[in-house]
């Protein structure tokens, strides 16, 4: 992300325009690093938290957080694989 | 007027629309859902509008708590449709878009099945107008084929009708069941209108062929409508709670890969209504609020993320995310709302998702379903990653594709900031929700558990999507299509009907040439035998004919004298 901020910067249509807050790389870093100490942040708070649920998973240390991140690149890695089985150029139905 | 269904307002009104020119047919326009919407707030709950027809007895308007809160999320989606359409000047456009949400809204305050299968066809044939208006190849093509499919689920609905009125005698619309064929044919045609798995590519397909504004009216009524079908009909169902559960999870890895952003939208519109369909099965008074809950809400973040995306198409031209990025420099006020949008559909805290979505997944909990609780979290951190932050980040941020353009229009910007209004209205205050549903409701959604549970939930998703790119794992947006059930009809089915008309030109040219052969040979020997130069054609001399004849009598004698 870093990298195509850097490019974006390069594109013609923005020289001479006003430069926003995120088109600068270091803020960019910023907002991931805000978003790396939240989710430290609910992770530590989590054994505070006390769940009512029937399921025993629940009750697991930082249960929906790891579900959520493991849950999101199962996703994403799983998708890119079918991209192999399903991807076909945009034309594929035009005949 | 007790007796006039509030769908007749919009659907009588309609016709009206193109006697009138200019400003007087936008307030026209703006004028219906409100009086409409008025009139049913009149309304008390009970039957009216019965008739006899053909000895069955017809009931044009049942309003009770079930059908109210569908009519009134459908004449306020009407009402911002208008808005969001307001500068539309195709009058075809304008009548179909209000007889489509007068047929929906008729249907949903159908008391008998008649009624409903109506209205239903209504809605198949007023809504492809929107998708043919676009006036493109693909969009007349992807018309016709949602065409189809719309008009085979009526057929089968009015199957269904026409049966339970054989063996059971009745067209009243209460609770069916599976157990019959003509439950099951009902169930059938409502399951094709819901996008149940394998019958849901007309959705997919047909939306992001519509025009901008046509399908932010074709993301509200269809699917909701039989949504409230299956809730009126189906309740309980245990079959329900699978097939919710597979509607919520498959359609999240087409949305990750697919490229188009509308059509992105099309795929998470199908994995909502998965929830609503657990919903409907688990049956209990929590879910099947949960059901309503959740449709009333999705209705408007589902619709505001539309237009948004429908003013990038109509600003930009297009809404491939391979194109796109950086937007948010030009359109400014429709990133604001398309994340307003994001936040909802993601289920944020304060956010209207957050206080709908609770009720079913909570039911889910209550009655044990386990496995389906796990789908349904996994598809909720889905929905998170690639509507929640797919649809706008690669719209309005990720690499800037260098496009500047101007923002929204007006008209445009009022309708997506009345849906966010109401997206964060109901997110802080659900209890205005809560008090219009079927069922009382004795739920509070801001628990501090549920509240950082939900977040550690997205938050952690958000990290996932952050580390993926950031590792360069994420797959790019990529101009293609992906292949999908839809694949079955347009290149299986046709190969299938290509090799079979080959099979039989094939056939066709074989006979021929068999049976030319044949009459050919035939006509040959008959010439041989017959022809001016046959044996049998011959004229014969007397001579011969008197010496045949001698030699015959000669071997009578013959024969005789032994």
């Amino acid at each position: 992300m870093t990298k195509r901020k850097r490019q974006s910067r390069r594109t013609p249509a923005s020289k001479g325009e006003k430069l926003y807050w995120l088109d600068e790389p270091r803020n960019v870093n910023k907002v991931v690093y805000a978003l790396y100490a939240i989710c430290g942040l609910l992770f530590v708070i989590d054994p505070l938290i006390h769940k009512h649920g029937p399921f025993a998973v629940e009750h697991w240390l930082g249960f929906y957080g790891i579900f959520g991140f493991v849950a999101c690149v199962a996703l994403v890695l799983a998708a890119k694989e079918l991209r192999r089985l399903l991807m076909r150029p945009e034309d594929y139905y035009d005949d | 007027m007790t007796d006039v269904s509030p769908g007749l307002i919009l659907l009588l009104g309609a016709l009206l629309v193109p006697l009138l020119r200019g400003r007087a047919r936008s307030i026209y326009m703006l004028a219906l859902p409100v009086l409409a919407f008025v009139h049913l707030a009149a309304l008390p709950y009970g039957s009216f509008g019965a008739f006899e027809f053909l000895d069955m007895n017809l009931v044009t308007l049942r309003v009770d708590r079930l059908s109210s809160i569908f009519g009134y999320i459908f004449l306020i989606a009407a009402l911002v449709s208008v808005i969001y359409s307001l500068h539309v000047r195709d009058v075809v456009q304008q009548t179909a878009s209000l007889i489509y949400a007068g047929s929906a809204v008729g249907a949903v305050f159908a008391g008998d099945l008649v009624t409903l299968f109506v209205f239903w066809e209504g809605t198949a044939i007023a809504s492809v107008v929107l998708i043919w208006a676009r006036g493109t190849e693909a969009s007349y093509r992807a018309g016709m084929r949602y065409l189809i499919i719309q008009v085979l689920s009526g057929l089968l609905l009015f199957f269904g009708v026409l049966l339970n009125y054989r063996v059971a005698g009745s067209i009243s619309f209460d609770a069916l069941n599976l157990e019959t064929q003509a439950g099951l044919l009902i169930f059938l045609a409502f399951g094709i209108k819901c996008a149940f798995p394998l019958l849901h590519n007309w959705l997919e397909d047909a939306y992001p062929e519509a025009t901008v504004t046509g399908t932010v009216w074709l993301s509200a009524f269809t699917t909701k409508l039989a949504v409230y079908s299956l809730a009126r009909g189906y309740a309980g169902t245990e079959i329900l709670v699978p097939i919710g559960a597979a509607m919520t999870a498959f359609p999240i890895f087409y949305a990750v890969i697919e490229n188009d952003l509308r059509r992105v939208l099309a795929y998470s519109l199908n994995n909502q209504l998965g929830f609503m369909v657990v919903g409907i099965g688990i049956g209990t008074e929590l879910s099947l609020n949960g059901t309503a809950a959740h449709a009333f809400c999705h209705i408007l973040y589902k619709a505001l993320l539309f237009m948004s995306m429908g003013a990038v198409l109509y600003r930009v031209g297009t809404v491939k995310g391979s194109e796109l990025g950086g937007l948010y420099k030009s359109m400014p006020w429709t990133t604001v709302f398309c994340i307003i949008g994001a936040a909802s559909i993601s289920a944020f805290p304060l956010f209207s998702g957050f206080i709908s979505k609770s009720l079913i997944l909570s039911a889910a909990m209550k009655e044990g379903y386990f496995w389906t609780w796990i789908v349904l979290l996994f598809a909720s951190a889905g929905v998170f990653h690639h509507s929640g932050i797919k649809i706008p980040y690669f719209a309005f941020f990720a690499h800037d594709s260098g496009k500047r353009c101007e923002e929204a229009p007006l008209n445009m910007l009022v309708a997506m900031a009345i849906a966010a209004a109401f997206c964060i209205g109901l997110g802080i205050m659900p209890g205005l929700l809560y008090s219009h549903l079927p069922f009382p409701v004795d739920y509070h959604p801001y628990s501090v558990e549920h509240v950082v549970t939900q977040l550690q939930l997205l938050m952690f998703s958000a990290l996932a999507f952050t580390v993926l790119m950031r590792t360069g794992l994420y797959p790019p947006e990529l101009k293609s299509v992906n292949l999908d059930f839809d694949w079955t009809y347009r290149r299986l089915g046709k190969s299938v009907l290509q090799s079979l008309m080959s099979f039989g030109q094939q056939i066709d040219s074989r006979g021929t040439a068999t049976l030319t052969r044949t009459v050919k040979a035939f006509l040959s020997r008959l010439y041989r035998h017959h022809g001016p130069q046959g044996v049998l054609a011959r004229s014969w001399p007397t001579g011969s004919m008197a010496f045949w004849t001698t030699l015959l009598l000669g071997a009578c004698l013959i024969v005789y004298y032994f």
